[in-house]
């Protein structure tokens, strides 16, 4: 139909009038926000020092190239966030499916936890965890970081879960049982890859908010990517650059993992809006 | 109707530059800061409380050395003063974008610094000193003894202290925290061998808490000059400052507080 193929279907590859005038608006949007930023400078007399920031990311030694502090920082970094993002799906489903058992005690437990880290400060737990659970249980500042994020990730995770859950259509519950099917089998086979696709993307939102709150154990002598800035910032005070820098390296690594997601919901059959 | 919100928000942009613009401009104006703290009538006073140089008291008032010496220097100028505490990582950056006049905070003068501020002649001097735990450092009494792989040392973030552990013990890991109560929340935990602060901080521990801690050195490891830090390129401010210390350094009144907050322990009552 040669007709067709001059309107397009909804989705075609010609690009609408509208998105250009998005992208120009959205062009204007940066310029302007660089360009009062830069005026802020200005006027207040900073120095801006570039070309100091390349040696924190990357060094020239003797022996080639090594990475800067900045780097090694974002190392411990996606180590935490590694480590704290599978420990928060293993928390979140766990408590998901403890808060929908029929004991009484597993159900009270659940929820006793989720209430109670989701309604403190992050910081607060962390310190808790780092001076006074830590030092008792002999942990190191590592790990102590890592339970903390992923304990407190975990109470909204379980959230999630449950509401997808939760969504799956009864006559799947029904179904399943009327198979004769044991609970294990029925949540492994049935609701959890239904109810898995409909939670991934607010569960990436999760991860990321995981990443972004990961700089709060910089506060515990942590040397991640937030600590590094900070010790460079104190040592050199070129604060705008380093924490302009700082910020890019964890817009990309959450770039990154929005990325991966999305290609993941694509395979998921299409799920993906 | 597109082009037109574009617009809009353009407008909206330049609008708010031009707000936020003449504001800076102030300080960009070639007048002295000194000028503007007259005019304004009121000094405001960076810095970020060290005990004895600035506390707070049991009424919740600010107290110390520090708080003393910038009171006098605004009475000595004619002018109120307002303390603005800040966090030690961030007070050189919050005196860069002005969010005060002077930093009157214990600081000692360090080269690197020196490249972002200028500083005032020195008011007083401060020394580096090393409290230990018992359990963890057990007998150790030399500098090089903490100059060891397996030696945890926990410094304030920013400060000389954490410059000056780097440079003397550069083989022990260093712990880096933002507040001087976690790095002796540390030491008391048995988490790190020692603390590097300045006197009279290790020395005051170490008597607090006689049966868990020590000083390990008898003498200061470094002697460092405390001096006013205010933004760059304005000599007529500068030129007031170190006149203010001579003056009052050759009257006698900066060696009496000092005495006073730093060897005496009148004011103890005060804070607890």
């Amino acid at each position: 139909m040669p007709e067709d193929s001059t309107l397009g279907p909804p989705h075609s590859h010609k690009i609408p009038v509208s998105s250009i005038l998005d992208t120009v608006l959205y062009l204007a949007l940066m310029a302007g926000l660089l360009w009062l930023v830069s005026l802020g400078t200005e006027r207040l007399g900073y120095n801006w020092q570039w070309y100091r920031i390349p040696q924190y990311l990357v060094q020239v030694t003797d022996n080639g190239l090594s990475w800067g502090p900045l780097m090694q920082g974002l190392g411990v970094t996606l180590q935490i966030t590694g480590i704290s993002l599978s420990l928060m799906l293993v928390i979140g489903l766990t408590t998901a499916l403890m808060r929908m058992s029929r004991s009484w005690a597993a159900r009270g437990v659940a929820r006793l936890y989720m209430e109670l880290i989701r309604n403190s400060p992050l910081l607060i737990q962390i310190f808790f965890l780092y001076f006074v659970l830590a030092p008792i249980l002999g942990m190191s500042g590592f790990w102590a970081a890592i339970i903390a994020l992923s304990l407190f990730e975990g109470a909204y995770a379980s959230e999630i879960f449950r509401a997808g859950i939760t969504s799956i259509d009864m006559g799947q519950w029904e179904a399943a049982k009327s198979l004769g099917m044991p609970s294990y089998a029925m949540y492994r086979h049935i609701i959890l890859p239904q109810a898995i696709r409909r939670v991934l993307p607010p569960l990436t939102s999760q991860a990321i908010s995981l990443i972004k709150d990961s700089a709060l154990v910089s506060t515990v002598a942590i040397l991640d990517l937030t600590q590094r800035g900070r010790m460079i910032d104190a040592e050199t005070f070129l604060t705008f650059e380093i924490w302009f820098t700082v910020a890019a390296i964890y817009l990309v690594i959450t770039l990154a993992l929005s990325g991966v997601v999305r290609v993941l919901e694509r395979r998921a059959n299409g799920l993906a809006p | 109707m597109k082009l037109f919100r574009l617009t809009t928000l353009l407008t909206i942009f330049c609008l708010a530059a031009l707000i936020l613009g003449p504001a800076h401009a102030a300080r960009a104006a070639e007048s002295s800061q000194l000028e503007t703290i007259l005019k304004r009538g009121t000094v405001k006073v960076g810095f970020d409380t060290f005990k004895p140089w600035a506390m707070k008291d049991k009424k919740g008032d600010y107290i110390g050395f520090e708080i003393d010496v910038a009171k006098k220097l605004a009475e000595d100028m004619g002018v109120k003063v307002e303390f603005v505490p800040t966090k030690w990582s961030g007070i050189i950056p919050a005196l860069l974008t002005g969010k005060f006049d002077i930093i009157i905070g214990g600081m000692s003068v360090t080269p690197k610094r020196n490249l972002k501020v200028n500083f005032s002649l020195p008011y007083e001097f401060s020394g580096m000193s090393i409290v230990a735990s018992k359990s963890m450092a057990g007998e150790r009494s030399t500098l090089e003894d903490f100059n060891t792989p397996g030696t945890k040392i926990a410094v304030r973030l920013g400060t000389t202290a954490a410059e000056a552990a780097k440079n003397f013990l550069p083989k022990a890991e260093k712990l880096y925290f933002d507040e001087e109560s976690q790095t002796i929340q540390e030491l008391l935990n048995n988490r790190v061998h020692a603390v590097v602060a300045s006197n009279p901080l290790p020395f005051n521990l170490a008597n607090e808490y006689a049966d868990q801690l020590y000083l390990p050195l008898k003498e200061d490891f470094t002697k460092e000059p405390i001096s006013f830090a205010v933004r760059k390129g304005d000599l007529d401010y500068l030129n007031w400052l170190n006149n203010w210390v001579r003056v009052n350094m050759s009257k006698g009144w900066l060696q009496n507080r000092y005495h006073y907050w730093f060897f005496t322990n009148e004011w103890e009552n005060q804070i607890q």
